[in-house]
């Protein structure tokens, strides 16, 4: 399990944005995650909590939102959804899939911040 | 109390490393080393395969590696067996490699002394796959007796590596390795993910392997003046 690691990259990147903006406190953090960053949802709230313990996050929430798997698919010449991990294939069609375009996604995107 | 703001903000959680691993890979290239890493469950073979890849790509080319462990030297001490200059990383309770301590490893190494640099991660298919070493060509080992649906397990891996490598290809038969079902099953996670197969024990595909990696290397075609060359 990587998450703690990933958990506290998460605070030190979310504490120096908060100071970017003259953050006096920090509500909440929201992060957008991909199923191809490597990154388990429930293992990364867990360790969130123990990484904010003593940092000026302390008690601030995660906030997750999921960015699903996109490819552009060749044949459709759209940005589809794949049918699934273990059938990499564009949704639609089934063409396989080799060009990923959401999904890889390990972001801060908003901090809920007090100024 | 006033209300809080929302402020955007647009930033990788792995920034710091993405952009460790980002020098290293313009070192690499700079020096002209070309940089592998493996990545594969424990007991896949990635350090027989290691071993036999140092010994008979160092009779050609000047090579060496890192490799990275939980809490033993074991490796380091098999692969020096094959001669090639061999670092180890130990980790600790880290169950990945990260570009800053593939860094660290490198301290004083001379990288234009080198043609290829090859990384062992720690035997892991799940944490390795967020981390970007720095690496050129990132190589997914799985070996036949761990079953045919390893990639259906773990797509992600599969998703950050650029080539599936079978290991222990002598057992196939012995432990009825279906083929086709672990082809399919590759590529139905990674559409046109190349595969090779080798036996580090009888040295089949080893050399398939090293004609891909030559083919690949720049230095295959414009050998550095000091290449060590018989």
């Amino acid at each position: 399990m990587h998450e703690l690691s990933i958990a506290i990259s998460l605070i030190e990147s979310a504490e120096e944005e908060a100071a970017r903006h003259h953050a006096t406190g920090v509500r909440a953090v929201h992060l957008r995650l991909g199923p191809l960053a490597g990154v388990e949802k429930d293992a990364l709230l867990f360790s969130y909590e123990l990484a904010a313990e003593g940092t000026s996050l302390q008690g601030s929430r995660l906030v997750i939102e999921d960015a699903p798997v996109a490819v552009f698919c060749p044949v459709c010449r759209e940005r589809r959804p794949v049918r699934s991990l273990q059938s990499f294939c564009c949704a639609t069609c089934d063409t396989p899939a080799t060009e990923v375009v959401q999904g890889r996604e390990l972001e801060v995107i908003a901090l809920e911040i007090d100024s | 109390m006033s209300e809080p703001r929302l402020v955007e903000v647009r930033r990788n959680v792995l920034r710091q490393n993405d952009v460790l691993a980002r020098e290293l890979r313009e070192r690499f290239r700079a020096a002209g080393v070309y940089t592998v890493s493996l990545v594969s469950s424990p007991g896949s073979g990635k350090t027989a395969f290691l071993e036999k890849t140092l010994s008979r790509m160092g009779q050609r080319h000047r090579v060496a590696a890192l490799v990275g462990d939980l809490a033993t030297e074991n490796d380091a001490a098999r692969l020096r067996r094959s001669l090639a200059p061999v670092a180890q990383i130990t980790t600790g309770t880290v169950c990945h490699l990260d570009a800053s301590m593939v860094r660290g490893a490198l301290e004083g190494w001379r990288l234009d002394e080198l043609d290829f640099l090859f990384i062992e991660n720690v035997g892991n298919l799940v944490c390795p796959s967020s981390y970007d070493l720095g690496e050129e060509l990132r190589l997914v080992l799985l070996s036949v007796t761990e079953g045919e649906d390893k990639p259906l397990k773990y797509p992600t891996i599969f998703h950050t590596a650029d080539v599936a490598v079978i290991t222990k290809i002598d057992l196939a038969a012995a432990v009825e390795f279906d083929w086709d079902a672990a082809l399919a099953n590759i590529q139905a996670v990674r559409p046109q993910m190349p595969v090779l197969r080798v036996s580090a024990k009888t040295g089949e595909g080893m050399d398939e392997w090293q004609g891909f990696l030559e083919a690949r290397a720049p230095v295959s075609s414009a050998p550095s003046g000091g290449a060590v060359k018989p």
